[in-house]
């Protein structure tokens, strides 16, 4: 009891100290630090094989640190991180299971009412029997997420779960996302290539680079948010030229203005 | 494009062929291009199969390889489908196993036929043995290579939701490699009729085999060709057996 009055109280949810991880001799990620606030929506930025899915995967336990500790609610994991859930960017549906029974995979038998509920929440209540390759991607993908959801996880890890879908399907997964998060607070950190999506969607950016995270950023606008904004662009914009190495266009753009005035 | 066949016609279609064969069997040999002694007439033969079987005769040989058949697949399709199971879990397994069963299986079965009659003698031992190892490999090869190839991703998904042990073979293991054992199975049913051909045609005092051998020595062409009707039918059979068991386990790919 007086245990889980403190995981309560405890307002780090998850936190990184000192983690490193190496591929046999290959460094991925060197001596980083993170705290992640309960019901905190984090995404995850970095040019591809920055090593920003393995930061996912160590938080999952899927794969072991190199060095330092990760600890959820305030113990160091050991191994499979049991508090969360992952969703993966090819969704992993089991092909010889209908859509119903791919929720239900790791479901106590009690709790199987759930399964559809969670599947009625993402929008295919309609579709519990077929088989996952009568779906579109965009489907699957509510699929995988109904499956990480129905075990109501603390923290939902989602590892470019969009990145295969086009454009339209993004959008309304996006705001599916958010309305789930609101929805059941619990904590998400997302990866994504897409700083778009990022800034659309979490309340912190963080850019890993060079093994490190370079760069943090608290995302300060309202909900729901609007890509035509002027704030939401120039978050938009700073963090691409963080991860391109060039001046943000709006900076060249004041420069530029300032010259002209001048002459 | 070719015009959507009806459904009854479907079933049929397939039976055009070997109906039209025994058709002209039938004509040739009623008009006497087909001599006697080389072939009998289709309706020789079934007259043959008729007379068998009112004596009780046909049943008893059919029963008798039928059941040959069956324990030497079930004993041989048993130990290579743990084999295979073993080794494509487990490291260990593969490696103290796999080299060795390999060479094995580059030995046909069939010359092993005298050694066989030495140890077991000519009775059923030595039969079933012959079909159990000619079914073994074939079942082992493709269970071991289904269990090797499913998707790593898949079952590390099964892991990262707490599937382990039993589970996670019974969820995500075993139908991923369910298409691959199949094919296996599809494949030793025919090992295996071949196998108990010729294994039945070492001596013995019952069986299919033995019915052909028999007739051989008084020359009752009817009988022999009747013979090879029959191994013909059981082959089909056991193929519409396997493609059900495709068609039912399988059917999430169809």
């Amino acid at each position: 009891m007086e245990q889980l009055e403190k995981r309560m109280v405890e307002k780090t949810h998850v936190s990184l100290e000192g983690v490193s991880k190496s591929f046999s001799d290959r460094s991925v990620l060197k001596r980083i630090n993170l705290q992640i606030e309960r019901g905190e929506f984090i995404a995850v930025v970095g040019k591809s094989g920055c090593g920003k899915s393995t930061l996912l995967r160590l938080i999952a336990g899927l794969e072991q640190t190199s060095e330092g500790i990760i600890k959820m609610n305030g113990t160091a994991l050991s191994s499979l991180n049991k508090y969360s859930r992952i969703m993966f960017q090819d969704g992993r549906l089991l092909p010889w299971k209908r859509v119903i029974d791919n929720i239900r995979i790791a479901l106590p038998k009690e709790e199987e009412k759930k399964a559809i509920e969670t599947l009625q929440h993402v929008g295919l209540g309609d579709r519990l029997y077929d088989w996952p390759r009568k779906l579109s991607g965009g489907q699957k993908q509510r699929v995988a997420l109904a499956r990480a959801l129905v075990h109501d996880p603390e923290l939902l890890l989602l590892d470019e779960p969009l990145g295969a879908l086009d454009a339209l399907t993004r959008i309304e997964m996006q705001d599916l996302i958010e309305e789930l998060w609101k929805d059941r607070g619990f904590t998400a950190v997302l990866v994504t290539h897409d700083v778009e999506e990022a800034v659309a969607i979490a309340d912190r950016v963080l850019l890993i680079e060079d093994e490190i995270i370079s760069l943090d950023q608290k995302i300060n606008l309202p909900r729901p948010r609007h890509r035509t904004q002027l704030d939401f662009s120039i978050y938009v914009e700073e963090i691409l030229a963080r991860i391109m190495k060039r001046k943000p266009y709006t900076e060249q753009m004041a420069k530029r203005d300032m010259e002209t005035v001048s002459v | 494009m070719l015009p959507s066949i009806k459904g009854s016609n479907k079933q049929l279609i397939p039976w055009l062929v070997p109906m039209l064969l025994l058709v002209c069997w039938q004509y040739l040999s009623w008009v006497g291009i087909i001599p006697q002694r080389i072939l009998p007439a289709p309706l020789e033969v079934l007259q043959a199969a008729i007379t068998l079987l009112s004596t009780g005769e046909l049943y008893e040989h059919i029963l008798v390889s039928l059941g040959r058949a069956l324990t030497g697949f079930l004993i041989g399709g048993s130990i290579g489908f743990f084999l295979g199971l073993f080794n494509g879990i487990s490291k260990y397994s593969e490696l103290l196993f796999d080299t060795s069963i390999q060479m094995l299986r580059n030995i046909p079965h069939l010359a092993l036929i005298p050694l066989v009659i030495l140890w077991f003698g000519i009775d059923e031992t030595s039969k079933i043995f012959l079909v159990a190892l000619g079914v073994l490999f074939p079942i082992y090869i493709n269970t071991y290579h289904g269990i090797k190839s499913v998707d790593k991703d898949l079952i590390e998904m099964g892991r990262a939701y707490g599937l382990k042990g039993k589970a996670l073979f019974f969820i995500v293991i075993l139908p991923g490699a369910m298409s691959s054992i199949l094919v296996g199975i599809r494949f030793s049913l025919g090992v295996m009729w071949l196998t108990l051909i010729v294994a039945e045609t070492i001596s013995t005092h019952a069986g299919i085999g033995y019915m052909a051998m028999n007739a051989r020595e008084f020359m009752q062409m009817d009988v022999i060709v009747l013979s090879i009707v029959l191994y013909a039918l059981f082959g089909k059979l056991s193929d519409i057996i396997a493609k059900y068991f495709e068609e039912r386990l399988l059917k999430w790919n169809n």
